[in-house]
């Protein structure tokens, strides 16, 4: 019955999500679309970061360098060969002929195949990068995570003849629409709330609570861990290609500690180890910067939005220090009944009245 | 994996040595322990009752000696594998998950023998389903055994201390042991917990045919509860007998109850 309620419950802000985004891309707002693309894209990131910080606890501080290759290979491979030959002419021999552009009919495949080439070769690495990383645990994981995401830019400014270096890469196809990013919004939110509620979910906050107790019910540390850390670095890498594909310029600058802490703070906002709080974190900070950029352009006291948003952060620290949501996830059955509740409390209430 | 010859033990442990920085903090340790038995492991603060547990779990690996666990040598094993063939334990400081709830400490155990695949769960197939609802099920009975089915939902960190210690074991027994190792369960219960503790052990050692090695401060639990008692002293074995044999052993009373009269003797 319980199941049921939140199967519902689902449905219903599954259809809400549907009609808005179809409003919004019917409207032709591209102010607003601006704003969900970048949420979407947001919340991706933060569940992605969420599934390896917040359930194991292991907390990395490197996953925009994930990003920023996921960005890179996904740009390279759907590059169209005339743009190609003239905009990266040093490429090996075996890439250079590589064109993932090709559209079936208005749906470009190309994209779709670019975009999950990156996943996968950025998984490879994380799980490379985590079987040596994921041993170490609290402070030693954040400065070594914090090492790769340095290394990956040096690796970009230097690989010239994939990146153009420091150089911004541009001409990129813009195929990024709003549809492309909540079909991975959707599917990152699943594959990580299966994750939180399996076998696998409860052996990383198993050993993230504590590690010995874990071990002694036949958990192996490294399992989990590795597991949470690849599985994120693939949507991070999604994400990174639909950014690439939304800006379509960018350089190795976008992928770095700004963005870093950017995803961290809407990831401790909304709550580490919740999946709803993944959503709620970047939707509460986007809509807040948003208003404040307003205010900045009327007030002209332009950075106040920068300080608004960092005290923000540290009141919630310190009050919530387990961010708005805490570990728990929507619980539309409550819900529901509290809206019973209320609704037949104000019957009666009426009902007495006169 | 060698073939040795006690073939009726069900743990056969030879000569078990471990040091930490040159000090012995347990010296050829041997020890045959039998399917159905109790075992108490009692000895002064620092005996080595601790590390031995920790070695016959994998937490730690011996300087030197051997550990055969139903014939088969699990010396070099460590504690996921060592649990996996049905070895578990509890902790004398608790460690539960805290921020996990009672239920999901149990089916944390008990999903140790049930494999899932990582399609299955990212799909939610059908085999996921009915497999998730059997481990819940099961952890519901599994709870009521322990009289902690009502406590289902609370997180773990939030039940009062008592309820903690059988939540713990109820964990360690949901990984479907042959042998339990309990450390020091009865710390901090007064009599009438203890004695409620030693029914709990006596009833579920029956329900789950198990042997069990205590370890414990509380000489009235271990004397009334266990078929033999392994006295620790500076990490070697003083004694192993029968709690009679025990009781009215020179060495022991004069290792639990000091020197002092020979010193100020002479």
């Amino acid at each position: 019955m319980n199941t049921k309620m939140q199967r519902n419950g689902f449905l219903v802000v599954l259809g809400a999500t549907l009609i808005l985004l179809v409003g919004l891309s019917s409207s032709g707002s591209s102010f607003w679309q601006g704003i969900f693309i970048n949420l979407g894209m947001y919340i991706i990131l933060v569940v992605a970061l969420n599934l390896s910080n917040g359930f194991t606890g292991v907390f990395s501080l490197g996953h925009i360098g994930f990003m920023a290759l996921g960005a890179y290979i996904s740009a390279i491979l759907t590059l169209p060969l005339d743009k190609k030959a003239s905009y990266l002419p040093d490429l090996p021999g075996w890439l250079a002929p590589v064109h993932l552009d090709m559209m079936i009919g208005p749906f470009p495949l190309g994209f779709l195949l670019a975009t999950l080439i990156a996943g996968v070769l950025v998984t490879l690495i994380a799980v490379v990068v985590g079987l040596v990383l994921m041993r170490l645990s609290g402070h030693f994981v954040a400065v070594a995570t914090l090492g790769f995401l340095v290394i990956v830019r040096v690796v970009l400014i230097n690989a010239d003849e994939f990146t153009r270096g420091s150089h911004t890469f541009s001409n990129v196809t813009a195929y990024t629409d709003l549809w492309w990013v909540y079909a991975w919004v959707f599917i990152a939110l699943i594959a990580v709330w299966r994750l939180k509620f399996s076998s696998y979910g409860r052996a990383m906050f198993a050993q993230r609570d504590d590690g010995i107790a874990a071990q002694s019910v036949g958990i192996v540390i490294m399992r989990p861990r590795l597991l949470a850390f690849a599985v994120s670095a693939f949507f991070t890498a999604v994400a990174g290609a639909l950014w690439a594909h939304y800006l379509t310029s960018f350089s190795p600058k976008a992928f770095y500690f700004d963005l870093t802490f950017r995803v961290i703070t809407m990831l401790v906002v909304g709550g580490m180890g919740s999946v709803t709080g993944s959503v709620v974190g970047p939707a509460v900070i986007t809509a807040i910067a948003e208003a404040l950029r307003r205010l900045e352009d009327v007030t002209l006291l332009y950075g106040v939005s920068q300080i608004v948003l960092a005290v923000l952060f540290i009141v919630i620290i310190v009050f919530r220090p387990g961010g708005l949501m805490g570990e728990r996830e929507i619980n539309f059955a409550g819900l529901w009944q509290r809206l019973r509740f209320r609704a037949s409390v104000a019957q009666e209430g009426s009902a007495a009245e006169p | 994996m060698g073939i040795r010859s006690h073939a009726a033990h069900l743990l056969d442990v030879t000569e078990l040595t471990k040091t930490f920085k040159g000090l012995h903090a347990l010296e050829d340790v041997n020890l045959q322990l039998d399917a159905d038995e109790i075992l108490g492991v009692i000895g002064p603060n620092g005996a080595g009752k601790t590390t031995l547990l920790n070695l016959l779990t994998g937490y730690l690996l011996p300087t030197r000696g051997k550990i055969f666990f139903q014939n088969k040598d699990i010396t070099a094993l460590r504690m996921p594998a060592v649990t996996r063939l049905g070895i578990a334990r509890t902790f004398q400081n608790i460690r539960l998950f805290g921020a996990m709830t009672v239920l999901e400490n149990v089916v944390t155990a008990q999903q140790l023998r049930t494999e899932f695949s990582l399609p299955e769960v990212l799909l939610a197939t059908g085999s996921f389903r009915r497999k998730e609802r059997e481990l819940v099920e099961q952890a519901m009975d599994h709870l009521s055994i322990f009289g902690l089915e009502d406590h289902a939902d609370q997180l773990a960190n939030s039940l009062p201390y008592g309820m903690q210690r059988r939540l713990e074991i109820a964990r360690a027994l949901a990984t479907s042991p042959k042998l339990l190792l309990l450390d020091e369960p009865a710390a901090g219960m007064n009599i009438s917990e203890t004695d409620a503790l030693h029914e709990m052990i006596l009833e579920v050692k029956r329900r789950f045919h198990l042997t069990i090695i205590l370890v414990e401060h509380d000489m009235r639990l271990v004397m009334n509860m266990c078929d033999r008692i392994l006295v620790l002293n500076y990490g070697r074995v003083l004694a192993t007998d029968r709690p009679e044999a025990i009781r009215q052993n020179a060495d022991v009373i004069e290792s639990y109850l000091g020197k002092a009269h020979h010193t100020a003797a002479s």
